[in-house]
């Protein structure tokens, strides 16, 4: 008999298809606030007088 | 219905039986709405007029188009009881047993957050609270308490919708002046006729689920009449952008007869007897017309088709610096 504890093979795609758009999502919003940063600070730093 | 109530019921819903795919999470966002969002939303950004740095307008408009999406599920999560019981919603993840009710509330608060924050930072605060303020009403204001309490629901709900070019216009100028209210009024009023319009001939499946839709509160009779209303008060509201510099010629020639298009389905309609028919047939499929209510379909189909002709116009002239009438101001 099958443990029912253990997840089927069904599951194990489905988790790792979530994991994979979640690890996405998060690496997609580190990237927008590294961009809006350097974008934000950009216009402020090229002011600055060196 | 309280919120102890609702948990009550979200805990109904049926248990999961398939493994959540990550689509699914996707469905939960309901991608149509957010692709009109997103394009009412880039129409105020635009005509705004205030040069943006385009990763940032990028940015505000994927701002909305989450925020939107993170209303929707809350939206999925707290209406999964009736959604079960309506054939155009029960394949939804929520009431189909796909996605627990909790994991749809948790998308959506988490998604709420994050775009409002990102709005906030990226663009402005006042872009943000509007933002918040949007997703509260459609969640909150819409979906607990209007829906299911009165058959004003989608006229006063019909804010939520009609707010995204407001955020656009903020996010690009930090300011909301006349011409984003404007286009704030057009989609608030084009929402009753096109909603109205579409419930005439799918109200039975309102009513099974007790939503209180006006054709089952006040009669197919009346509803028609108000959709007239409406439709009379909507087509001059369209052609307002005109007088306050916002729309050009072209804007005039597709407003103005796009408008008696509409205007002569509204009478149609008027003069129908759509929604009247109480029998249908049981292998009727969901958005099956009964003869007497092509007049309500034609209506509803063009209702979309004008909006976006509308809008399209608006984008188009701005993109390309045709000269605003300016009329009146």
């Amino acid at each position: 008999m099958s443990d029912p504890a253990r997840e089927s093979d069904a599951e194990a795609r489905a988790r790792r298809g979530r994991n994979i758009a979640l690890a996405l999502g998060l690496a997609i919003f580190v990237v927008l606030v590294f961009v809006v940063t350097i974008v934000k600070l950009g216009a402020s730093v090229a002011r600055q007088p060196f | 219905m309280a919120m102890s109530e609702a948990l009550s019921t979200a805990a109904k819903t049926p248990a999961v039986r398939a493994p959540a795919r990550w689509q699914d999470f996707l469905q939960l966002l309901k991608p149509r709405v957010m692709s009109l969002v997103v394009f009412t939303g880039l129409t105020g950004l635009v005509c705004a007029g205030q040069p943006v740095h385009p990763f940032l307008a990028g940015v505000a408009i994927l701002c909305i188009a989450v925020g939107a999406g993170a209303s929707g599920a809350l939206n999925m999560w707290y209406d999964a009881d009736i959604d079960a019981k309506m054939r155009r919603t029960r394949g939804r993840p929520v009431p189909a047993g796909r996605v627990q009710g909790a994991d749809a509330l948790a998308l959506g608060v988490v998604l709420s957050m994050f775009s409002v924050m990102l709005m906030g930072m990226a663009l402005n605060w006042l872009a943000a609270g509007l933002l918040a303020f949007t997703i509260f009403f459609y969640a909150v204001v819409y979906t607990v308490w209007l829906k299911r309490w009165t058959a004003q629901n989608i006229v006063i709900g019909g804010l939520a919708g009609a707010l995204p070019p407001v955020i656009g216009w903020a996010a690009a100028t930090g300011t909301v002046p006349l011409n984003a209210w404007i286009l704030c009024a057009i989609i608030f009023m084009w929402t009753p006729p096109h909603f109205w319009a579409l419930s005439l001939y799918t109200s039975e499946d309102y009513k099974k689920a007790g939503v209180p839709m006006m054709p089952l509160v006040a009669g197919a009779k009346s509803t028609r009449k108000q959709i007239l209303i409406y439709s009379l008060l909507f087509t001059p509201l369209c052609l307002t952008p005109v007088l306050t510099g916002l729309g050009g010629p072209v804007y005039l020639a597709v407003a103005a007869l796009g408008g008696l298009v509409f205007l002569l389905l509204a009478v149609r309609l008027f003069r129908s007897r759509a929604g009247d028919a109480q029998a249908q047939r049981k292998d009727d499929g969901l958005y099956d017309v009964k003869a007497g209510a092509k007049d309500a379909r034609n209506l509803f189909a063009f209702s979309i088709l004008y909006l976006t002709l509308l809008f399209a116009t608006l984008l188009g002239e701005h993109l390309m610096g045709v000269k605003p009438l300016d009329l009146l101001l």
